[in-house]
């Protein structure tokens, strides 16, 4: 059961205490997007066995929903962030790259 | 056979004599006894039977390992079966049963399976009950049943209680043997929070046992010692009877404590299931013995070395007159010491090493024991307890040298360090061939949420299994340095030998005898037919055969059962690997797992304001969600049906009264609220007038219909959103979601305002009157036309009046402050009484709707229908450019004309139709079932129209109005025709007047 600190509260919450929702930096697509936008921005998703950015939401503390950045394999956890960033944030990336040298990088 | 001895027994009190029952026989035991410890002194080393053969089957183990002595415990609201023996202290009055034996364990007619054991072999079940297909439902599947399963369902409700505990540590130590103590007693020393977990009520594990010296002094001292230091330290908890079950992501651990088993009838749970966060985990879990692979080595009066050693030592337990000893190592050449110097006779130890020239050998040698080098056990004689061993050479193919008469055969195979722990959050293993086990790998050790390893295991559980490595290794894994180290003396053990079958060269006749799992009857002979049959695979042939699937979870039988199926596949141990260890480690009590989550807090009740009210009315309950509503308010003799029609008549002719509290509020604030909520719903709500209410449909991006509601526009910068009365959490969260996560940029506040009003919807042609006589707001027609809103202050209470109606009748919806909400109902009560007032309930609201044709979410919507389907395009808005779902409902599955859409269906005989059933078309669909035009989503007795009246969707159903239908239930056919979904006063005139 994952332990995640909420960027906005400043607690470390508990798995119970979290709402998860799927992958992080989803850009939307609308009336006048092509099928294939369209398609991938509803249904294709990254699923890594390794770096994953994710939404979660601190359903049963403050309410805020967040982002986080995790090893799907080993689960560790490299650090969180506030929801409103478009792409993962500077700090966030070296954290990653300090772990993991052979990380490609964000795309 | 087995019996007290006159003298020792370190962990009991003579003076504390306690009687209980076995199958309804009276027998004594000592305070501090296990369960298994008494039955033993009392000679009854037949506990039970085996699942498969029926085979009998006596006490093997001392601890969490024991596979074979279950029994029931207890009686009537206290039963509770497969309760392990050798686990469970003693207690006085303890009522204890045995197991899977009928008519009686002496007498067991399952037992002829025992003489079937050819035809009944490794995948049994998945050879014989394949075909034909219908005889597995109607005869062999109601065979089967009758012989599943171990042990008898408990049939009362449990009358203990129990319950959860959260803890948190910087270091866990699992297990209080003397490596757990000494890893607690490095780790504290450092200032840590530390917290010591022991399964059983004792500290010290095996090394007292063992006749171990630390640090100069005998191991008992030494424990008690180290016990009253770990006490003193106020950053240390210890507790004992507390199972470490599972290791979880980021240190999670779930424990079991085991408060009351041994104290019943005092006032304290019974279990409680402790949830610990921890820092790091120190798995100081020890090794458990093997058993080895001999023909006969099931028959009772066969156990392991170490436990005989426990049973003597512990508990002045005599397993038996004569054991011999059977091993492939040194330290049960312990258990002959051991049983020696209680007195008893050890007539032989059969080594199967050529040479057993270690220390402990010749303590054997220097006290007159016969020990015989590369010899083995061809076959134990014996039924129902053993009378003797054949012996043989190991080398061999089982031709008897010898025959030693004997009651007890102590055997030892190794040991295999319990690595549960280390292994459930993904620790990896190696394998150590010397001494043939696995070890933990510490170079993959599990990760925790920073990458680094969080679980290490100490002491023999790492596999240091001499006192004096296990220490050393204990004292460094809680942060020790080297030099400071508790010291352990001990004889030193020469190595052993992996030994996977006795004799090497058996042949068919004995392997078909040689147990690997004893619960569930596996066999060398069926992992080696598993293997022949193809399954390669570890997991594989557990499934297949079964080996490993018993409440023991393999403790006893994995390591030999994949030494036997590697053998058969001609590859290394380590090719074939382990199954997978999982949770829990030991079972723990689905009492501990519920808790307190049981009977009404199970989950919680929501109550609107006007509850207690309903139930003193004698309200027929419907749950919605956690609310509970009132379904109807049946009067007199009346039924629940007769109870509806009334109340949809009376609201239809004079006047109802419905809480509708449970609405779901939602206040939506802010510069930007309007431009948000024309993303919201498929209409556009920033256009809405103040004073003004429109229906509103809500979509997921997905394009389908999630939520309806009435929005009204409070002020300029407010607007009010109702939900379903389900939907309301879940709605609000969709609103934050889109809020904080994509148009963050945007200025507004939600706030879900559900409980913070009470709503009652005032119903019918007298409607108007009821809130004249209440007065303080104008509620004409030209004041408050329908879909408009007002407030003010209403009988005196503050409201807000929506001129709404989910009827089709006059109606007002008025909201006011919860704490009102039942002053309110009750007003308009007292003031309505003679213009037929009555309440209704929520199957009225249903028939009502429906004979208007409105739809209701989750009844005309499962999550695949869109708002074009129900005939709402007039709830859509052409000119918004974007609203959440609007470019998914213009994908071409989403246009295609052949969609299912909403009709009105009545019944030619104006029966009512079934709910949900379905109407075939011609042809199979492309999985070859049946192809189908249309089902029915709603359906109803109308009183108004008396008669059914239905709707449902159906492909092309608009286009085909008149057009009769055949729907099929239970085989039936029921013609119905299509029909325009409004059933009453189609031009709304009793609404808008």
């Amino acid at each position: 059961m994952l332990t995640l600190t909420c960027p906005c509260c400043g607690v470390a919450a508990e798995e119970t205490e979290l709402a998860p929702g799927g992958e992080a930096h989803l850009k939307r697509f609308g009336p006048g997007a092509s099928d294939e936008d369209f398609e991938g921005y509803l249904f294709a998703r990254k699923n890594p066995k390794g770096v994953h950015f994710e939404r979660w939401r601190h359903a049963m503390g403050c309410g805020k929903w967040f982002l986080a950045a995790r090893c799907t394999a080993t689960l560790e956890v490299f650090g969180t962030y506030k929801a409103q960033s478009p792409e993962p944030p500077p700090e966030i990336i070296a954290a990653i790259k300090a772990r993991r040298p052979d990380w490609k990088g964000y795309s | 056979m087995s019996t007290r001895l006159a003298t020792g027994g370190r962990l009991i009190d003579r003076s504390k004599p306690l009687s209980f029952t076995f199958d309804g026989r009276s027998l004594g035991g000592f305070a501090g006894d296990t369960l298994a410890a008494a039955l033993l002194a009392n000679d009854q080393m037949l506990i039970g039977r085996s699942f498969k053969y029926h085979r009998p089957r006596g006490i093997l183990a001392s601890g969490v390992e024991e596979p074979n002595a279950l029994v029931g415990l207890g009686q009537g609201p206290r039963f509770e079966p497969d309760q392990r023996t050798t686990t469970t202290e003693l207690f006085a009055g303890a009522a204890t049963v045995s197991q899977n034996a009928w008519p009686n364990l002496d007498l067991d007619i399952g037992a002829l399976n025992n003489l079937a054991y050819r035809f009944l072999p490794a995948g049994f079940y998945y050879k014989t009950f394949m075909f034909p297909r219908f005889a597995w439902k109607h005869l062999f599947e109601p065979v089967v049943r009758l012989s599943a399963g171990i042990g008898r369902v408990p049939k009362d409700r449990d009358a203990d209680r129990y319950e959860q505990a959260y803890d948190f540590t910087d270091v866990l130590v699992v297990g209080g043997g003397v490596a757990g103590l000494a890893a607690a007693l490095a780790a504290a020393k450092g200032g840590q929070r530390v917290l010591v977990l022991e399964q059983t009520a004792h500290w010290g594990g095996r090394a007292p046992v063992d006749g171990i010296a630390i640090n100069g002094m005998p191991a008992d001292a030494w424990v008690a010692e180290t016990v009253a230091s770990l006490a003193a330290l106020p950053n240390v908890t210890l507790r004992r009877r507390t199972m470490a079950a599972g290791v979880y992501d980021h240190g999670y651990v779930v424990a079991q404590e085991a408060v009351a088993d041994h104290l019943p009838g005092a006032d304290l749970p019974r279990h409680r299931l402790w949830r610990i966060r921890a820092g790091r985990i120190i798995a100081a879990t020890g090794a458990i013995e093997r058993p080895l692979a001999f023909a006969g080595n099931d028959i009772p009066g066969v156990m392991l070395a170490s436990a005989a050693r426990d049973y003597v030592v512990n508990w002045a337990v005599s397993p038996g007159d004569r054991t011999v000893i059977v091993t492939n190592n040194d330290d049960a050449y312990r258990t002959a010491l051991a049983l020696h110097d209680a007195g008893l006779v050890v007539p032989a130890i059969l080594d199967a090493r050529a040479k057993a020239a270690g220390e402990l050998p010749a303590l054997a040698r220097a006290r007159g024991i016969r020990v015989l080098e590369g010899r083995g056990i061809a076959r134990v004689k014996g039924g129902k307890r053993v009378k003797a061993v054949e012996v043989c050479a190991q080398a061999g193919e089982g031709a008897v040298l010898e025959t030693i008469a004997c009651d007890c055969v102590a055997m030892s195979g190794g040991f295999s360090p319990v690595v549960h722990l280390y292994s459930q959050p993904g620790g990896k293993l190696v394998w150590d061939a010397a001494n043939g086990m696995f070890t933990p790998d510490p170079a993959r050790a599990p990760t925790g949420a920073d990458g680094k390893p969080f679980v290490t295991c100490a002491g023999a559980a790492s596999g240091a299994l001499q006192a004096a490595d296990a220490l050393a290794d204990a004292h460094a894994a809680g942060g020790g340095e080297a030099a400071q180290a508790p010291r352990a003396e001990a004889a030193a053990e020469a190595p052993m030998q992996p030994v996977w079958m006795m004799p090497q060269g058996a042949p068919a006749k004995l392997r078909f005898k040689m147990w690997l799992d004893f619960q569930n009857d596996v066999k060398v002979s069926d992992v080696q037919l598993a293997a022949r049959e193809g399954y390669e695979s570890v997991e594989h042939t557990k499934r297949y055969t079964t080996l490993g699937m018993a409440s023991d979870q393999g403790k006893m039988s994995n390591i030999n059962g994949l030494a036997i199926l590697s053998d058969a596949l001609g590859q290394p141990i380590p090719a074939t690997g382990t199954t997978t260890f999982r949770p829990p480690y030991a079972p723990i009590s689905f009492g501990a797992i519920a808790a307190e989550a049981r009977g009404e807090i199970f989950q919680p009740l929501r109550r609107t304001p006007m509850h207690d009210w309903h139930a003193a009315a004698g309200a027929h309950w419907e749950p919605v969600g956690l609310w509970r509503r009132p379904y109807c308010y049946p009067r007199g003799g009346e039924s629940h049906s007769q109870a509806v029609n009334r109340e949809v008549t009376n609201t239809r002719q004079n006047l109802g009264l419905l809480d509708a509290s449970t609405l779901g509020k939602i206040l939506v604030k802010g510069p930007d609220a309007g431009r948000f909520l024309d993303m919201l719903y498929t209409g556009v709500m920033s256009s809405l007038p103040v004073g003004k209410c429109r229906y509103g449909l809500m979509c997921s991006e997905n394009g389908f219909l999630i939520d309806d509601g009435v929005v009204v526009r409070l002020a300029d910068d407010a607007w009010l959103c109702h939900t379903t009365s389900g939907g309301a959490d879940r709605i609000h969260a969709h609103m934050e979601d889109w809020l904080q996560c994509e148009w963050w940029d945007w200025q507004v506040y939600t706030a879900n305002l559900t409980e913070q009003f009470a709503q009652v919807a005032v119903v019918g042609p007298n409607a108007r009157k009821l809130l004249e006589r209440l007065g303080g707001i104008d509620v004409s027609k030209e004041a408050l036309p329908f879909m408009a809103f007002t407030e003010g202050t209403l009988a005196g209470i503050p409201a807000r009046i929506f001129r709404i109606s989910f009827s089709g009748e006059l109606s007002y919806e008025v909201a006011i402050p919860a704490s009102h909400g039942l002053a309110f109902w009750k007003a308009c009560l007292a003031a309505g009484a003679d213009l037929g007032l009555m309440p209704y309930g929520t199957e009225a609201l249903h028939v009502m709707r429906a004979e208007k044709g409105f739809i209701m979410i989750g009844d005309e919507t499962d999550g695949t229908v869109i708002p074009q389907d129900l005939g709402l395009g007039w709830a859509i808005s052409k000119k918004m450019p974007d609203y959440l779902g609007k470019r998914a409902q213009e994908r071409s599955h989403m246009t295609n004309p052949e969609r299912w859409k909403l009709v009105g269906l009545e019944t030619l005989d104006g029966s009512v139709l079934p709910d949900g059933v379905l109407a075939p078309a011609p042809g199979a669909n492309p999985n070859g079932q049946r192809a189908t035009q249309g089902r029915v989503t709603s359906t109803y007795f109308s009183p108004t129209l008396g008669c059914g009246i239905a709707m449902g969707l159906v492909r092309r159903g608009p286009e085909r109005i008149g057009e009769v239908l055949e729907f099929v239930a239970a085989g039936k056919s029921i013609p119905a025709r299509i029909c325009d979904q409004v059933f009453y006063d189609k031009s709304g005139e009793k609404q808008n007047v």
